[in-house]
């Protein structure tokens, strides 16, 4: 027999009994209305949190110079001069899983706002783009410094919430300026409040300003500056801390100290103290990595043998516990959806086996006049799939509309998700054909004489 | 020419330890264009040879020949392929589809047909055989607005969209009063005399039996009597048409 026609004796059969086939859908509508309510909330719950572990910098790599060692005296890591903010600029052009990389140079040192002082966890050097790295675009007051500031050394930063707290008491501190190792710094924009990340270090604290006014009006010649006073009085005395060459002269006759407080000559060789880097997704952490590392190699022109002059670091944990949690969402929700689509499926079984009783003289007529056995079972089973799967898409709008509904009353975030749907229209047709093929085999079975005697 | 040919046909019912025997080796012929009553008490076992020679049932023993083909030891699928071609049913209680339309339910066994109608034909042929029936103003009626008398109409109309050489009737009239039963049984006639229909009727009703050209007449699982019935103007059995 056609397909065609066994659907449409289908049809015409449920259309026969309206009312039951309407209670027999509904245990598939509300299981599959449940099941795409659950996914759609699950998927945007599951979004936001990823969102959330990935603000924690879940995505996040750092890259920092390797160590330099002299006679078997190693200096640490990040001891070597060799990255640049060329490289920064290269990862990002080059990599295509990395969504986006920053040059970081830091400094700690007193920060002097009015009678207030304060030194605080870091003052980051760095572009926008950190912000974006972080998660952190949004700012509480104000605005970012812009790419021009960061080319043109612009004293400009931007405050965390600590250094609010401590150096203005809580008030606006937009369009005042704040002191660094004497250098005025306009603050231009407040960031949100972070907290303290997993290693209880406060996010807060933090100054973020353009890298070249850290690197070259702030930290100066030093890499190793801690105390303002002693900095100060050291450079304008000891020339032997001067790491860079440049400054020693040689090139340019040398200038008078005063013609050289006047006017300082900038000395623009730039190497930064690490990049960071944020991948597309978590998952793609490893191939950034591979990434880097190919790009780094080849510009800073290390031989195959060699050992990588830098070291890369992912937030490992961080990366586990996201795919974790993501596990364990699509985890439950599944349990969840096969539950609720199981109850539906025995409801569906149980009105297709009382139909089946129902309709023994149908049935037996249906063989009297030349219905074979696997023709029944067919039919049978087709009426089940056409219920399970009307019931499937009722279920869809259902659920849609539900977690529309929670969209628009909670606030919960949700995420429409069209894998759910296939998944809910090919489950409640599987739903469909497992449980009205015991029904559609017993009805299958009949003997057409004991069928048609049937009362 | 024969159409049907049964040789000492035996059913034995199993029933547990005990064996029951229904038919006790029936041996008959029946010719095409024949207009046969099949008559006997209940428990004579006309029912049974019935739906041996319905092809519903399988004889426990014994040939049975249907238009030249050995049935008894088909299986159900290739006897329920003979039943949509060769045969054709109408029962006593209609055994129409409820809230179904007549034109419908007389299509229905061609969705288990061979041949591929298309939908429109479909709804031609049945539209045709409700004419044939005298509903042709009736196609869109469902059962529960016909009258018993058009609803067993209806039922002749299906047990025949097939075309079949042969149409068995059990009890045709019993849930019908006198007048329509008259209706029916005369469209049998008309059916057997004009179109050649073979038809057997089980019937335990003389006056319906007396509208037969052959009686058959069963006790006890074994053939009693077979005979044109008693009554003026009847024909002996074995007129070809």
């Amino acid at each position: 027999m056609r397909v065609y026609a066994t659907a449409r004796t289908a049809f015409k059969a449920l259309r026969r009994n309206p009312m039951r086939a309407m209670l027999t859908t509904l245990g598939i509508v509300i299981g599959v209305g449940a099941v795409i309510a659950m996914m759609e909330i699950g998927a945007g719950s599951s979004a936001a949190l990823k969102k959330t572990i990935a603000s924690m910098g879940a995505n996040v790599l750092v890259i920092q110079p390797g160590t330099a060692s002299s006679g078997g005296v190693s200096f640490g890591a990040g001891s070597t001069t060799t990255l640049t903010p060329e490289d920064s600029r290269a990862i990002l052009r080059e990599c295509p899983a990395i969504r986006n990389a920053t040059p970081m140079v830091r400094a700690r040192t007193q920060v002097v706002y009015g009678n207030r002082n304060w030194v605080p966890n870091a003052i980051y050097g760095t572009t926008p783009a950190y912000l974006e790295v972080q998660n952190w675009s949004i700012l509480a007051e104000g605005e970012p410094f812009s790419e021009r500031d960061v080319l043109n050394g612009n004293r400009v930063c931007i405050l965390g919430q600590t250094l609010v707290r401590e150096l203005f008491e809580g008030a606006s501190p937009l369009g005042k300026d704040i002191r660094i190792k004497n250098i005025a710094f306009r603050v231009i924009g407040v960031l949100t409040p972070k907290g303290a990340n997993m290693m209880g270090f406060d996010q807060d604290d933090v100054i973020l300003a353009p890298w070249t006014t850290i690197k070259y009006r702030v930290t100066g010649a030093s890499l190793s500056t801690s105390n303002q006073s002693t900095t100060v009085a050291t450079d304008s005395v000891n020339t032997l801390s001067n790491l860079y060459p440049a400054t020693q002269g040689g090139l340019y006759p040398d200038r008078a100290s005063v013609q050289q407080a006047d006017n300082p000559m900038p000395v623009r060789f730039a190497n930064i103290d690490s990049i960071m880097a944020a991948a597309n997704n978590s998952g793609e952490i490893s191939m950034a990595i591979e990434q880097i590392t190919g790009v780094l190699r080849e510009r800073h022109r290390i031989r195959p043998d060699d050992p990588d002059d830098f070291n890369i670091r992912d937030m490992a944990e961080l990366t586990k516990t996201l795919s974790t949690t993501t596990t364990l969402m699509t985890n439950l929700l599944l349990a969840v959806a096969m539950i609720s689509l199981v109850v539906g499926g025995v409801g569906i079984m149980n009105i297709m086996l009382v139909s089946v009783t129902e309709r023994t003289r149908e049935i037996g007529l249906r063989m009297a006049v030349g219905a074979r056995g696997r023709d029944i079972l067919r039919q049978f089973l087709v009426e089940a799939v056409v219920l399970c799967l009307t019931g499937g898409a009722m279920g869809i709008i259902l659920g849609h509309g539900g977690s529309l509904l929670v969209k628009l009353l909670l606030h919960w975030p949700v995420e429409t998700s069209p894998a759910a749907i296939a998944a809910a229209v090919l489950v409640s047709a599987g739903v469909g054909i497992i449980f009205g093929f015991y029904p559609a085999w017993k009805a299958s079975r009949l003997d057409p004489i004991e069928a048609l005697r049937y009362e | 020419m024969d159409l049907i040919t049964l040789r000492s046909i035996e059913k034995t019912y199993q029933m547990g330890d005990i064996s029951v025997p229904v038919l006790k080796g029936i041996s008959l012929t029946i010719r095409q264009g024949e207009l046969v009553a099949l008559t006997g008490s209940s428990g004579s076992g006309k029912s049974t040879l019935m739906n041996i020679l319905g092809c519903l049932d399988r004889p426990t023993a014994g040939e049975y020949w249907l238009d030249g083909q050995e049935t008894s030891t088909l299986s159900t699928d290739e006897r329920a392929l003979l039943r949509n071609r060769k045969l054709g049913f109408v029962f006593q209680s209609f055994n129409l589809l409820a809230r179904t339309s007549a034109i419908d339910n007389v299509a229905m066994p061609l969705s288990y047909a061979a041949e591929d109608l298309s939908e429109r034909e479909a709804r031609e042929r049945a539209a045709e055989m409700l004419g044939k029936v005298g509903l042709a103003d009736r196609l869109d009626h469902y059962p529960s607005q016909l009258s018993g008398g058009q609803q067993q109409r209806v039922a002749i109309a299906r047990a025949l969209i097939n075309r079949p050489p042969v149409l068995f009737a059990d009890e045709p009239t019993g849930n019908l009063d006198s007048k329509t039963s008259e209706e029916v049984l005369q469209m049998f006639e008309r059916l057997n005399t004009e179109d050649g229909i073979t038809i057997i009727m089980v019937t335990h009703d003389p006056k319906v039996a007396g509208h037969a050209k052959r009686v058959i007449r069963m006790d006890d699982g074994v053939i009693l009597d077979d005979a044109a019935p008693a009554g003026p103007g009847r024909e002996a059995p074995g007129g070809m048409p």
